[in-house]
């Protein structure tokens, strides 16, 4: 398979690029922001999502999705992070249904078809702290009953205060478990706080929350494996959404290069400016064809994914970093302003870099998959 | 099955048939690579019947049509190939700057006549190519050469001096640019063929800092070139030179000086020890080793996607220029990783144990990646002009 999009997804993106653009642009975020909007995202714009049948993306045909990859999905997150658009998409119809896909079962058939109507929201409760260390979770579940009770804490739940359902790893005895746990379940709270980017994130806390049996996602002691679908999907999802960042930020700094003058000469003819600009661009072509492969090696099922998913997530978040601070700082004074957009992709990077793991996280996890 | 996999499969058989054991291991040093040409003496016997075999198969220069030497392979074919012959570490059968450089140009802007006469020699290794741009007055302003070709009727008289002649004392031919006429800046530079043996043509080497010497001068002095001896069309020869470059580019970034784009932390795991938690016991250069490891698989991935575009047109033309910048300078941090990670072992210049200094010696050569067919502010420029239309670049 080649490193391009293929005839059917540069469709696919030229039908969601202009879609994204209209329907929810920047100014779609600051209006959010400014109505102090308590759900973090807009309904009726997931409504369109809905009908253009973006949220069952990813889900398996039999669901009642349309069983796309990676790749598509990727399209659709670059134009999401290109306009900075709030959305459920990325917990929801890419790390939700990677896990609920690769396990199969009653919470599957639940769920998926759920979520390709455009009906559920699904939060992942993972990160306990304010570290991404999905290998030291310590919310447990206990057997009780015919079915679990689940106590710890969880945080950074994106959605986590309006999901339908929230995906929650747990130790159980023999290993971690995953379970779908319900919005109404009683000793669920969750509490949200807004981020730099505006979107809200919960604080989510688990006080003997009674669970059934058939709760659990995939087999008990066995979530290891969907723990890491969701993962991989995860943040493959978040490099995409960090090119789009990263784009999004690289042209609107591009674009002032060649509108601002100062010392009698548009700033983008200064070369010091000039070779920044070219030395971001290929910061950002390499970011993009990583982005890609892990895609592809995603779609592909390949035992190769894991690495080139850690080398993206640490490429596409150096990258977009970049773009964002040259980005601010290209624009002078203005850049610091609140009416310009440039801040608001600062923020939105920052937010997106600490999600499912950091740069220096997974250049750490490059290094061990490498054996040092 | 697809008719790639039925080539796989027969270019599997091939290699096992023909690729002799010796060509199997990793280059040591220079000897260990084929240029070809006149004064080229084999190493032994294994590199001569490597190279025949796949002269006789065209497999020096897989995607060239037939009649010029190659297989006339489709770039699926190619990938296929390569692919193969790394799987078994095969050495190339044939290194030179006629393949990397003049091949595509001739391809692309020669006579019929001129391909089947060039391209043969080439991709038989039988006449080796140099590259005669730079001047010691024109380097990253190549356009402002002085080197002038006197109009003779039949023949041009060429005087001048070139600078930075790679491999020139060993060389057969050399491919040239030439001022014809002297009121153009871009329209008076014919591209023009002639042989180092001709009357005039002298070199001299250059000692370069990795203490090796494959840099000359080469000075012309009334040297007569018959003027059916140039590609494309006389004073056009710029968009040739251009074209050239953007191969050469190609072949710095990638495969040549590109280095082989591996993981490096695990090399020095050995000379550092681990420390209780399987972690290389220097923290700081860990970190940063594993930060250039996450930069090279990403480079990779550019790689195969910029391939993979440049085959089927779709990748902008200055992209050459990115990948030229981003290759090289990663490979320059691989070899000052490569030296922080050998300590003193790495500095040792003439032992046996550092195969001649290998290493300090390597580490010191890759430092012109950055500077041979285009610095890397001159990349820059070209992409903030051509491809991000940066105002008066
Ligand atoms: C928080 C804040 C507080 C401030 N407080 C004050 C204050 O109290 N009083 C006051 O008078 N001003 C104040 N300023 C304004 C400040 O001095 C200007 O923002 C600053 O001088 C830059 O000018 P500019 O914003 O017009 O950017 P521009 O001059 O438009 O620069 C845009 C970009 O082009 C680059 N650039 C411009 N010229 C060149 C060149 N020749 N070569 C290379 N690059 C170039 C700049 O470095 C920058 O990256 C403040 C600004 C901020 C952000
Ligand atoms: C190992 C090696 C092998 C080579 N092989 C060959 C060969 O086989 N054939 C051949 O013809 N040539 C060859 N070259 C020459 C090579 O192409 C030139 O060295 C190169 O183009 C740079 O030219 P220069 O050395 O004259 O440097 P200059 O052009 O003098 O540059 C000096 C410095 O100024 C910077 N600079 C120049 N112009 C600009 C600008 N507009 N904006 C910003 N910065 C600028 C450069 O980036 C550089 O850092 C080789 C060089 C080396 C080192």
């Amino acid at each position: 398979m080649p490193l391009y999009h293929n005839d059917d997804q540069a469709m696919l993106k030229d039908s969601v690029a202009p879609f994204v653009a209209e329907q929810a642009p920047v100014a779609h975020l600051r209006q959010l922001r400014d109505s102090a909007d308590a759900t973090g995202f807009s309904r009726d714009l997931w409504a369109q999502f809905t009908e253009m049948g973006l949220p069952g993306m990813l889900v398996p045909e039999a669901h009642g999705g349309l069983g796309m990859g990676h790749m598509e999905a990727g399209i659709v997150l670059e134009e999401i992070g290109r306009n900075l658009t709030p959305s459920p998409f990325l917990a929801t119809s890419v790390g939700a249904v990677a896990a609920l896909a690769k396990a199969g079962g009653t919470q599957a058939g639940r769920w998926l078809p759920a979520i390709a109507s455009g009906e559920a929201i699904v939060a992942l409760a993972i990160d306990e702290g304010a570290k991404h260390r999905p290998d030291r979770i310590a919310t447990t579940a206990t057997r009780a009953g015919n079915g679990f009770r689940l106590d710890g804490k969880k945080s950074f739940v994106l959605h986590g205060h309006v999901a339908d359902m929230s995906i929650v790893a747990a130790k159980t005895d023999g290993g971690i478990t995953l379970f779908a746990v319900p919005k109404d379940a009683k000793g669920l709270t969750a509490d949200p706080r807004r981020l730099v980017d505006s979107s809200l994130a919960s604080h989510v806390t688990l006080d003997g929350v009674e669970v059934d049996a058939d709760a659990v996602i995939g087999e008990v002691d066995a979530g290891g494996d969907i723990l890491d679908a969701l993962l991989a999907a995860t943040r493959t999802g978040a490099a995409a959404e960090m090119v789009g960042v990263g784009q999004g930020a690289m042209d609107r700094t591009v674009t002032y290069l060649k509108e601002r003058k100062q010392f009698g000469k548009l700033i983008g003819e200064f070369q010091g400016l000039q070779h920044r600009a070219a030395h971001l661009y290929g910061e950002m072509e390499v970011a993009r064809a990583t982005v890609m492969k892990a895609q592809q090696l995603l779609d592909e099922g390949s035992e190769g994914a894991k690495l080139m998913v850690s080398v993206a997530k640490a490429k596409a978040g150096r990258a977009a970093n970049l773009a964002v601070r040259e980005g601010v700082q290209m624009h002078g004074g203005i850049g610091m302003t609140d009416e310009y957009d440039i801040g608001l992709y600062m923020k939105r990077d920052r937010a997106l870099a600490e999600y499912m793991g950091d740069v220096h996280y997974h250049i750490d996890q490059v290094a061990r998959m490498n054996g040092y | 099955m697809s008719d790639l996999d039925a080539f796989r499969i027969e270019v599997r058989a091939w290699l096992e048939a023909n690729c002799p054991p010796e060509m199997r291991e990793p280059i040591r040093d220079e000897d260990d690579v084929c240029w070809g040409g006149r004064k080229f003496k084999f190493k032994n016997a294994a590199q001569k019947q490597w190279l025949d075999a796949c002269v006789a198969k065209g497999y020096t220069v897989p995607d060239w049509p037939k009649p010029y030497g190659g297989a006339g392979l489709t770039p699926e074919e190619t990938k296929v190939l390569k692919q193969e012959m790394k799987r078994i570490h095969a050495r190339s059968p044939l290194d030179s700057f006629g393949i990397w450089m003049l091949g595509p140009a001739l391809l692309q802007f020669g006579t019929e006549e001129q391909k089947v006469h060039y391209l043969n020699p080439i991709a038989r290794g039988e006449i080796r190519w140099c590259q005669g741009y730079s001047e010691p007055g024109s380097g990253s302003d190549l356009v402002s050469l002085q080197t002038f070709g006197e109009d003779k009727g039949d023949h041009w008289v060429v005087n001048g001096s070139k600078i930075w002649t790679s491999y020139a004392d060993k060389a057969d031919w050399i491919f040239c640019l030439v001022r014809t006429d002297k009121a153009n800046k871009y329209q008076g530079i014919t591209f023009m063929l002639f042989d180092m043996e001709s009357k005039g043509v002298t070199t001299k080497p250059i000692l370069l800092i990795s203490g090796n010497s494959p840099f000359c001068e080469t000075f012309f002095d009334d040297v007569e070139v018959p003027k059916t001896q140039f590609v494309g069309e006389i004073n056009r020869g710029w968009d040739v030179a251009k074209y050239l470059l953007g191969h050469e580019r190609e072949m710095i970034s990638g495969g040549g000086a590109g280095g082989d784009m591996v993981s490096i932390g695990g090399a020095f795991a050995k000379a550092f020890g681990k420390n209780a938690a399987g972690e290389l016991d220097d923290p700081i250069l860990r970190a940063e080793m594993a930060a250039f490891d996450v930069d090279v698989f990403a480079y990779r991935a550019m790689g195969e996607r910029f391939m993979d575009m440049w085959k089927t047109g779709r990748a902008h033309p200055a992209s050459s220029n990115m990948m030229k910048y981003v290759g090289t300078e990663l490979n320059k941090r691989r070899h000052e990783l490569v030296m922080a990670g050998g300590g003193s072992d790495a500095l040792e210049w003439d032992s046996e144990e550092s195969k001649g200094g290998a290493r300090a010696r390597t580490w010191l050569r890759t430092k012109a990646n950055s500077i041979e067919g285009g610095t890397s502010e001159v990349m820059l420029n070209v992409i903030a002009k051509r491809i991000l239309d940066l105002p008066g670049a």
